[in-house]
């Protein structure tokens, strides 16, 4: 649905298409930084709500005392808040990841499985599949379930630190 | 006013919930000045209002010759541009930052200023072995002398001191108290001081604004503003008189020492005090006896002469409070309706006032 109507919008024909070509830009739509737009877009709700449960965590009361230590908004963003969240934010960054690598639908709508440019791990899988390579779907499934784990034991390692780092 | 005009002026409403805060503040450009009143009199909302924390407080607040905040001409220069040294009443240190860090937060970017010993501070609150600690391994007295260095390295024109001492007791709260003692003579820019202790009131403060209910209910010096007689009740236990004198005399067999004032001369117990310093003592109208005549075979060890000078009805209505003149400095007694009739006193007539040394101990 997402990878669809992402296509119809940034397409030579859609809104976002048309206003990205008239300022002089290539079309999104199978390229590699289309599929790149349409992948963030697709994982922002899971990087936008750690991130947000992160920000909330450090409260208002560090940056009031940042404030009245004479820092301004985006030093006490930088110097405080930033650092405060930090293992908030390596959440979001680890989980997007995580979600994105796996991506089929929008990838194949938006991206189109071009060799060379456009054809992703989970895209090959696929290919395989369809030929009847079970082997090589196989390995590459493993990889993937590999890097997925690894991602998220990474993020559960530097939750068991987060104790000793506040 | 030449003062006035160079110290705090705050004019400033704001609500919460059902209570509306209306304050009115002159305060001197030196010293500290204690605000002082029961819990949820919004000591601590006015502090943060004048810190321009609280961004619904509408009014005027000037601060020397700039203007910090005037609703009506659109004027609100934000808490990081008002040269501010604010202590919470909870340390509020940067958990991702050692003590180190902590400290030079302020200090760098108010750059460094020479004028500030950084060191010379670090040593006098006795932070020197604790530089390189991070701030979730110290004591909770610890934290907050790491918040108030760092709010004094911060080269504030103004300090705003909230509770420092309410999250501590013991050994903590009196090293605390005693280092912000020593401070006080060295403070070269204004401080606000809010508590709800009178004891920590009477040691630091000069000027005193006393607050209940969302109102300034009375301001001015320390000694005038506790033993006036118009006081709102829920101020009754911290009515009282706070006298300043000379220690001329020490016990080392009794472990006492002799207070001089301009009243005469009391008796309190020892507390590392050296003969010849300046000390304040609070007399609390609770630990004042009236009597007619010098009493022989009593425990009081202090026994003044006295003029009545006033009478007024207590928060109980079986108690009244007299105003006494013991050679200049006043003294607040707290006795039962019953005792001052059967004693016949008036305001005019002598009498005496007994005051409990152990009574003394600040």
């Amino acid at each position: 649905m997402l990878g669809f109507y992402l296509l119809m919008l940034l397409g030579p024909n859609g809104m976002v298409g048309r206003a990205l070509a008239a300022m002089g830009w290539a079309a999104l739509p199978f390229t590699f930084k289309g599929l790149v737009v349409a992948s963030m877009l697709y994982s922002l709700p899971f990087v936008v709500q750690p991130l947000h449960n992160a920000f909330e965590a450090v409260g208002r009361r560090p940056l009031e005392v940042a404030a009245c230590l004479g820092a301004g908004p985006l030093d006490r963003f930088f110097t405080v808040a930033l650092p405060l969240a930090l293992p908030g934010v390596v959440t979001a960054a680890v989980l997007g990841f995580a979600h994105t690598v796996g991506e089929f639908g929008v990838v194949l709508m938006i991206g189109g499985n071009i060799p060379g440019q456009t054809r992703v791990l989970s895209m090959r899988i696929y290919d395989h599949v369809q030929a009847g390579e079970y082997h090589q779907a196989n390995v590459l499934s493993l990889c993937l379930l590999a890097v997925s784990f690894a991602a998220l034991l990474a993020m559960s390692l530097l939750r068991t630190r987060r104790p000793a780092r506040d | 006013m030449t003062e006035a005009a160079h110290g705090l002026h705050a004019r400033l409403g704001w609500r919460r919930g059902a209570l509306a805060f209306d304050v009115d503040l002159t305060l001197p450009a030196q010293g500290i000045t204690a605000l002082f009143g029961p819990s949820g009199a919004g000591k601590t909302s006015c502090l943060r209002a004048i810190a321009g924390l609280e961004r619904d407080a509408v009014g005027r607040v000037n601060f020397g010759q700039a203007v910090w905040q005037d609703t009506e001409r659109r004027v609100f220069i934000p808490p990081h541009r008002r040269r501010i040294g604010y202590v919470f009443q909870e340390p509020g240190l940067f958990t991702h930052r050692t003590v180190a860090g902590n400290l030079d937060f302020g200090f760098r970017r108010a750059g460094r200023p020479a004028h500030l010993d950084r060191d010379g501070l670090v040593e006098r609150f006795g932070l020197n072995a604790l530089l390189d600690r991070r701030v979730d391994t110290l004591s909770g007295g610890e934290r907050q002398r790491v918040s108030m260095v760092r709010a004094l390295l911060s080269d504030p024109a103004l300090l705003l001191f909230d509770e420092p001492l309410s999250a501590l007791d013991g050994t903590a709260r009196t090293d605390l108290l005693g280092c912000l003692e020593s401070l006080h003579a060295s403070l070269r820019v204004p401080m606000i001081y809010v508590s709800h202790n009178v004891e920590e009131v009477a040691r630091l403060a000069d000027h005193l604004v006393l607050m209940d209910a969302g109102h300034v209910v009375a301001q001015g010096s320390l000694q005038d503003t506790l033993i006036r007689l118009d006081l709102p009740p829920t101020l009754g236990e911290a009515v009282g008189a706070v006298i300043e004198g000379q220690v001329v005399d020490y016990d080392a067999h009794d472990q006492l020492i002799q207070l001089a004032f301009p009243g005469g001369k009391l008796w309190l117990p020892y507390r590392h005090e050296q003969v010849g310093q300046r000390l304040r003592c609070r007399i609390g109208a609770r630990d004042v006896v009236v009597a007619r005549v010098p009493q022989v075979g009593t425990s009081a060890l202090n026994q003044l002469p006295c003029r009545i000078v006033a009478v007024a009805d207590a928060d109980h209505p079986s108690q009244v409070l007299v105003q006494l003149d013991a050679g200049g400095s006043l003294l607040l007694a707290r006795i039962t309706r019953r005792s001052w009739h059967a004693l016949g006193l008036a305001p005019g007539s002598d009498a005496w006032a007994q005051v409990k040394a152990v009574a003394l101990g600040i």
